[in-house]
């Protein structure tokens, strides 16, 4: 037998692969047992109630899609009396992700959610910072500091910071994190992108731009992986543009713990279960006895630190 | 491929309702210069269908057509006695024409059934419906389930010309009463058939109205319907992703208790209340 568990922090996985916020519900469970996911993950969600971004929501472009749903929501008590009570069937950890707009909002919403039920709060802090200039906190290593330290003092159920791909202080970022208490990374969120209708030269979008995923993110959203996990501690989760087992196994030797899965779920939706079968298989295969022997095991030796944290191509 | 076959199989448990499975293509061919109809030989198991419900399609990709999400396309026909299930649909773009290219024996990954499909109440009678074009298409499985229920079912076409009216006799053996109006011969207005529904509501024999697609069809329905307390239920397409409820991008607004709300059309659609859809 060979061991698919994985451990973040004082989390265990029973298998290391688990669907990306925002792209997994309640809804798959007439698709297939969730019960046999590494964790579940809850699309963000915020104190007040919001609307989503108008229609069109996505679009997609060769090989990937763009979306611009906003993050719609139904406020927190719905959360709490409504959503949370469905995972409570499953013994699969539950993640739920976290999100708004100033630092303190963030402290509330995250001591609010601290409920029986939850085992870990994924903070979303790709989303703009209002009281500064709007950009994403988790863009500067000092509001991503700021952010996670109020979260850190409102909770102590493991916090996940997720990062975005729309910096160039990616390394600088993840410390930050670690530095201010985060668990665990979760690397990354959508790159920030645009499709133009050449016919009407209307923006594809009705919110004029989106996020990037799917397969064109797995390069970069790679490339941070392996950068993050070089940078900081604690355990790093890839997210971004896994499609299949060969994808999985990729980013758990850049060195991630775990894996989750977005829009391959929107082309696949049995993706995520096929996955941890041919993870087995493949451990099997290659006479690999755990998880944890794939991860970080990339062969490097040879690269020099300069290379490993730059920001440009070479 | 066949192994992907057993795997879902495999993976799809017992009491799932949706099913991602691998279909054989049985036939592709025009239905018409504008549609095509096609075929798939499908497991019955994902045969459990409703009227109005939907299948996710995963276009194949081409050296011409790389579609990456999938493609939703009503149910034209389910017939799990048969393992048949069938699909009219027009080319539009990239995905449909990938989906034009399959002949007999390639293989079509779908996914569903899904979304809510049209209800029959129990005191609807006299069923009318109204569509334009393609839309039919969306609307055969109801006129099946009408004959089954014994029914008694009146249906409006609205197409282009004669020779583009979808599914008449398909309807006309079902046992409908159809009404062909086209925009060549001139019966196809707004006016022409609010005159040909008023007669029909006039005779009693409106207990409900159907429809799909069409803004101008939506706002008559709604004004005859809103005159003679007539419910009704509409059809609605939007963009989609998932197509199973997670991504929330294929929202539409509704009108409800005085306000405006925002449903999903691939989960609490495609189809909805007449009253409450919006004009778009
Ligand atoms: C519930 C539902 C049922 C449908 N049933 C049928 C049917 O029975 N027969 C039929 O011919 N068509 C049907 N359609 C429309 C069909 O899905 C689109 O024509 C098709 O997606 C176009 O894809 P394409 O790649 O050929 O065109 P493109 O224009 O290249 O598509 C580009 C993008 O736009 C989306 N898109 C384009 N038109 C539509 C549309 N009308 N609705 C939703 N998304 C769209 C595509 O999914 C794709 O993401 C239905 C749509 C919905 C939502
Ligand atoms: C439709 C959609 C909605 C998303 N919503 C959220 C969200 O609410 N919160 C969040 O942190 N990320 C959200 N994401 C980002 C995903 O969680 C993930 O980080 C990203 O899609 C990259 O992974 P992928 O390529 O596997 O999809 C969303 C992505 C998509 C496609
Ligand atoms: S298409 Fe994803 S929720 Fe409807």
């Amino acid at each position: 037998m060979v061991d698919l568990t994985t451990r973040l922090g004082t989390l265990t996985l029973k298998n290391p692969v688990m669907p990306a916020s925002g792209t997994f519900s309640d809804d798959l469970a007439g698709v297939f047992d969730l019960g046999c996911l590494g964790a579940h993950v809850t699309k963000t969600v915020t104190r007040e109630i919001r609307g989503g971004n108008p229609t069109p929501r996505v679009c997609e472009v060769r090989g990937s899609m763009l979306n611009s749903i906003g993050i719609p929501s139904k406020g927190i008590d719905h959360f709490i009396t409504e959503v949370i009570p469905f995972y409570q069937r499953y013994e699969t950890p539950l993640v739920v992700s976290i999100s708004a707009h100033s630092g303190d909002d963030f402290a509330r919403i995250c001591e609010e959610i601290s409920v029986p039920g939850v085992a870990a709060i994924e903070v979303n802090i790709s989303c703009p910072n209002i009281e500064e200039d709007g950009k994403a906190f988790a863009m500067r290593p000092s509001s991503t500091r700021m952010v996670m330290e109020k979260v850190r003092g409102a909770s102590d159920l493991p916090l996940w910071a997720k990062l975005t791909p729309n910096t160039g202080e990616t390394t600088e970022v993840a410390i930050a994190a670690q530095e201010a208490g985060a668990d665990a990374l979760v690397v990354s969120n959508t790159l920030l992108s645009m499709a133009i209708d050449i016919h009407t030269r209307k923006p594809k979008l009705g919110s004029l731009m989106g996020g990037l995923s799917g397969p064109s993110l797995k390069p970069i959203a790679l490339r941070m992986v392996y950068q993050c996990a070089k940078s900081v501690n604690i355990p790093v989760i890839g997210c971004g543009g896994i499609s299949n087992v060969e994808d999985a196994i990729e980013f758990l030797i850049a060195g991630a713990s775990a894996v989750q899965v977005g829009t391959a779920t929107f082309i696949n939706p049995l993706i995520m279960p096929t996955m941890i079968r041919d993870l087995e298989a493949y451990l099997i295969k290659h006479g690999i006895s755990s998880v944890s022997e794939l991860v970080g095991s990339v062969d490097d030796a040879a690269a020099l630190d300069g290379v490993v944290f730059m920001e440009a191509a070479p | 491929m066949i192994a992907n076959l057993q795997l879902s199989d495999s993976i799809n448990p017992a009491d799932a309702v949706i099913f991602e499975v691998e279909t054989f293509v049985k036939s592709n061919k025009p239905a018409n210069g504008e549609y095509r109809h096609m075929i798939l030989d499908a497991p019955s198991h994902v045969l459990n269908c409703q009227p109005g419900q939907f299948f996710h399609l995963l276009c194949p990709t081409s050296e011409r057509h790389q579609p990456f999400l999938r493609r939703p396309m009503s149910i034209y026909g389910f017939f799990p006695e048969k393992n048949e299930l069938h699909f009219l649909y027009k080319i539009a773009g990239k995905g449909t024409a990938a989906l034009s290219e399959l002949g007999t024996g390639d293989h079509l990954n779908v996914v569903g059934p899904l979304g809510h499909g049209y209800s029959i109440r129990d005191d609807w009678r006299n069923l009318l419906l109204v569509a334009r074009g393609v839309g039919l298409a969306t609307m055969a499985p109801l006129a099946q389930e009408a004959q089954r229920l014994g029914r008694k079912l009146t249906a409006i076409c609205s197409a282009r010309s004669e020779n583009v009216l979808m599914s008449v006799d398909h309807f006309r053996a079902l046992g409908a009463d159809v009404i062909t109006v086209t925009d060549e011969q001139g019966t196809s207005s707004v006016e022409n058939m609010r005159r040909i529904i008023e007669e029909h509501v006039a005779a009693g024999k409106v207990d409900t109205m159907y429809t799909c697609g069409s803004n101008r069809l939506l706002r008559l329905l709604q004004e005859i319907g809103a005159a003679h307390g007539i419910p009704g239920e509409i059809a609605l397409e939007q963009q989609m992703a998932c197509g199973i409820g997670m991504c929330h991008c294929c929202v539409r607004p509704f009108r409800r208790d005085g306000a405006i709300v925002h449903e999903r059309v691939c989960r609490e659609g495609p189809v909805f209340d007449m009253q409450e859809a919006m004009g778009w």
